[in-house]
């Protein structure tokens, strides 16, 4: 996805896993990997894929990986486990197709080239393909992990919302994980790193390529947000000399240097340009995708910083709808863009999560809530090399915990309006209920034949039943309210996915007005308004949210005399 | 209130009760036809309203009142109950019929009234009576406990199918029950000058062996513990209606003492009700200082025991001389014996010796 994003494609991933033999054991497997990225230049290929460590590059950007060991590692473990080598064909959209068939050399770090083929890539310009497919051999047991692999790609499609994932299993099961939105965020722009987050290796590895000749020059040209005056001051705090040539820096200088960089406050701090978040729409987009809740609040915190690495968090929190009631409140963790889906309870973010009072939010146990924390970084603080957990660091774990609280307040808000309507439907059944018996037990103990109408006190009536929106405003059978001081509004979307938009109108004189504006019901749930006024009759207007995509709605209009 | 009066009010009483339904059922026919949600109001039972009232010797309540409306939603329920109540006891009254508390608990559930427990289908009942002003007997809901009734008195029944016949009260040794048939008869005469009311079955079925009705003119009740309702009504009746004085005898402990006070003085449960009560009613024994003086083998006084003594002692009701003194005696004492203890000096002992003792120094 890092091949799409910053040249504004929208990602396409085909992923198919196909059992090639098995034994008492081991099985084998044959990965085909396939992306629409922009293609990797034919002779960088073999050392893209090869070679470790290949990226010499001291600049930062946010992205998926940190060292661009992944698809290397994937090889080799795929080269130990099966000795087969690896086939690769890419295009950067050009009239070529290359392939390559790669082994890695493992003590010497170089890849060994097997085969090169030059295929013709056909059709013209903007619609040749670009991409890459990578297929390789491996070892392993689909049984044991498919369903930790389903639910990977499920939380990637959740923060990719904009990609099209495909994954057929080695029993030849389709999942698809389409994409709803067409919008990409936007791409991270490479920056200079910032000199409180640099260590000693970054440092001699941007002497070694740097041009500037003198300290002043090497300051301002190599890092993030220093400038001329800000070079200066630094240089004169640390009692470094402005002409020296850092070039001619020995060992022990550049390491007072890294600590004097560290210790200075005189630094502006670093901003979020090299990052990318998702953001709060997609976010959103995402988690209704692929949880489909009844309530989803999303939050995009502003950008901060820890030790010198700017970073940004994002917090999703749903309920209801396929999140899972668990017994205590279901956690996603995403670090630039990547779900996390090992050691949930070694990590940073399930401390956060469990430190909090839930039942201050109206969450109680068994209650389908999900918390989602996406934290974007230049460098994400992993705990461990297996980069599955984050450490504590107070600076993101504040930022985290704040977003957590927010999302929580309007989930509190949402839950307890929802509480509301189910206490005030319940309240109006009292009445339908008894108030007919009080009727019916009054006449007979007066002596009167006919009990008394109770319509006067209170009616309900359903102006909408089992009605299946349209495309355009639909409007209910008047409710007459005459007769009531009070009328309340109850309207349910009974639809299992769709949503409904739906406005409530009153007459008054020979005026209708708006008495609830136009407002979107998700599928599950439910207003209930008490309208405020005289109005001679109140009606329901309702229509599809979404073109072509019926809903499926219910209406009550009650009234109630006092 | 002459003694006719007394005679017409028992008869009449009921009519009132029914009377005073139908209007609550015309009354909220009316307010829902016109857009009104019924309501009523009923004098609050909450203990911030009940006090002793020393004119009436008797706790009453304050001039607070609650209102019930179906208009608020946490009294719906109950109200639409105390409609169903209030239909329920009208329909007894015009049949002529009679019912339980338990019964009542259970006839709701065929109109879709239900209570959840028979405590709250009581409560309701409570709640009309205090709406009507009156006891529940007088809509004709009994409790289930019964006592009995002993001695020369004829009544004459005025209950369905027994109209205008005439019984007396000692043609049955076991004594009759005080049953709804009772409390609604009409007293016709008697020979007795006085009533002994006891608290235990074995010391009323000896006065009767030992024929107490004609040694001391007198017609026996057995209370059963604590006196029904019904019961108590009956006593006074027999106090209000013919002019017989009133002897209560029961246990020497905290306990059997308040048995007989709720006869003469009522209970704070009952504080909206009137009629209940029989203040010229004497507690006759056993004391305290009987246990002494009559050398009765006794108990020591647990905790509780002591602990009801000390409520007693600042209740209001308990304000008398001989009720403090006799609180006093058994703080000192710490013994207590019941009415049965008489029996360590012979059967008749109690009959022979200490009942006329006692009615003489009561006078």
């Amino acid at each position: 996805m890092d091949a799409t994003e910053p040249v504004g494609i929208l990602p396409d991933i085909y992923i198919r896993l196909t059992l090639d033999g098995q034994n008492e054991t081991a099985e084998t497997y044959t990965l085909r990997v396939m992306d629409n990225g922009s293609g990797i230049p034919a002779h960088q290929m073999p050392l893209a894929l090869g070679q470790f460590l290949f990226s010499s590059k001291y600049k930062l950007k946010q992205a998926r990986g940190t060292f661009g060991l992944g698809g290397t590692m994937t090889i080799l473990y795929g080269q130990i486990t099966t000795n087969k080598p690896v086939m690769v064909f890419s295009s950067t959209g050009t009239s070529r197709i290359v392939e390559y068939r790669l082994m890695i050399d493992i003590e010497r770090n170089k890849p060994i080239i097997l085969d090169r083929k030059i295929h013709v890539n056909p059709l013209k310009d903007k619609e040749r393909w670009h991409g890459t497919i990578v297929e390789l051999h491996l070892e392993g047991s689909y049984g044991q992990a498919s369903s930790k692999v389903l639910e990977y790609l499920k939380q990637t499609a959740i923060v990719n919302p904009y990609a099209n994932i495909t994954f057929i299993d080695p029993k030849g099961r389709f999942y698809k994980f389409e994409r709803t939105v067409t919008e990409i965020p936007r791409p991270p722009k490479e920056t200079e790193p910032h000199p409180h987050g640099v260590d000693v290796e970054t440092i001699q590895r941007i002497i070694r390529s740097t041009k500037a000749r003198n300290m002043r020059d090497f300051m301002k040209k190599n890092f993030h947000r220093v400038g001329d005056k800000t070079a200066k001051e630094f240089l004169k705090a640390a009692e470094i000399q402005e002409k020296v040539n850092p070039k001619r820096l020995r060992p022990e200088e550049i390491v007072t240097l890294v600590q004097k960089m560290k210790d200075y406050e005189g630094f502006l701090p670093p901003n979020a340009s090299c990052l990318s978040p998702l953001g709060e729409e997609l976010l959103r987009a995402g988690v209704l995708k692929e949880l489909e809740p009844e309530f989803v609040a999303v939050r995009r915190r502003n950008p901060s910083t820890y030790l010198g690495h700017p970073f940004i968090v994002e917090i999703a929190i749903a309920y209801g709808g396929k999140v899972p009631a668990k017994d205590e409140v279901l956690l996603y963790r995403f670090a630039n863009k990547i779900p996390l889906v090992y050691d949930e309870s070694g990590d940073v973010c399930w401390r956060i999560v469990r430190s909090i009072n839930w039942r201050r939010y109206n969450v109680a146990p068994n209650m389908p809530v999900a918390v989602l924390i996406h934290l974007c970084s230049t460098k994400i603080p992993y705990k461990t090399v297996g980069k599955e957990i984050l450490s504590d660091q107070a600076e993101v774990s504040k930022e985290i915990l704040n977003a957590i609280r927010e999302v929580a307040r309007e989930l509190a808000l949402y839950l307890s309006r929802k509480e509301r309507v189910r206490r005030q439907v319940r309240r109006l059944n009292v009445f339908a209920r008894y108030l007919p018996k009080i009727a019916q037990f009054s006449a007979g103990l007066g002596g009167i034949e006919k009990p008394p109408e109770t319509d006067r006190l209170y009616r309900s009536q359903v102006v909408f039943k089992d009605f299946v929106t349209k495309d355009e405003f639909t409007e209910s059978e008047p409710f007459d309210s005459r007769l009531y001081r009070t009328v309340l509004v109850h309207i349910a979307n009974k639809h299992e996915s769709n949503a409904v938009n739906v406005k409530v109108l009153g007459l008054t004189g020979s005026q209708w007005t708006e008495l609830i504006p136009e407002s979107t019901l998700t599928s599950g749930s439910e207003m209930y308004e008490t309208l405020r006024g005289n109005f001679k009759q109140v009606k329901v207007l309702a229509k599809s949210s979404k073109p072509e995509k019926e809903g499926l709605i219910e209406a009550y209009v009650d009234g109630v005399s006092e | 209130m002459s003694k006719e009066d007394v005679k017409k009010s028992v008869v009449e009483k009921k009519g009132i009760v029914q009377k005073d339904l139908e209007m609550l059922g015309t009354k909220f026919c009316k307010e829902i036809g016109q857009g009104v949600f019924p309501w009523v109001e009923m004098k609050s039972r909450s203990t911030d309203n009940i006090f002793y009232s020393p004119e009436f010797r008797q706790y009453v309540l304050g001039d607070k009142t609650v209102r019930r409306s179906a208009r608020v939603i946490s009294h719906l329920r109950p109200f639409a109950q105390m409609v169903w109540t209030a239909y329920f006891a009208h329909e007894l009254l015009q049949q002529r019929k009679t019912s339980t508390l338990r019964d009542v608990y259970y006839s709701a559930q065929a109109y879709d009234v239900a209570f959840q427990d028979q405590a709250e289908s009581d409560n309701i009942i409570t709640d009309l009576e205090s709406v009507v002003e009156s006891p529940r007997e007088s809509f004709n809901v009994y409790p289930e406990e019964r006592s009995a009734v002993f001695g020369d008195l004829t009544i004459q029944y005025t209950v369905p199918g027994y109209e205008n016949r005439r019984t007396n009260l000692a043609s049955h040794p076991d004594g009759m029950m005080i049953g709804p048939a009772l409390t609604e008869s009409q007293f016709v005469e008697t020979s007795a000058d006085k009533v002994i009311v006891i608290e235990k079955g074995a010391m009323f079925t000896r006065f009767v062996e030992e024929r107490v009705h004609e040694k001391f003119n007198s017609i026996l009740i057995y209370t059963a513990g604590q006196a029904p309702r019904s019961t108590r009504y009956f006593i006074r009746r027999l106090n209000q209606e013919l002019g017989l004085s009133t002897y209560i005898f029961s246990d020497a402990d905290p306990w059997g003492m308040h048995i007989a006070m709720v006869i003469i003085s009522g209970s704070a449960n009952a504080a909206h009700l009137r009629e209940l009560t029989t203040p010229d009613a004497k507690w006759a024994g056993v004391w305290a200082t009987d246990i002494v003086n009559y050398k009765l083998p006794s108990e020591q006084l647990n905790e509780i025991d002591v602990k009801r003594l000390k409520e007693l002692k600042d209740d209001p009701r308990y304000t008398g001389g001989l009720w403090q003194r006799e609180i006093d005696a058994f703080v000192e004492l710490r013994k207590k014996c019941e009415l049965e203890a008489f029996s360590r000096y012979g059967l008749t002992h109690i009959v022979d010796k200490y009942l006329p003792e006692r009615l003489k120094e009561l006078g």
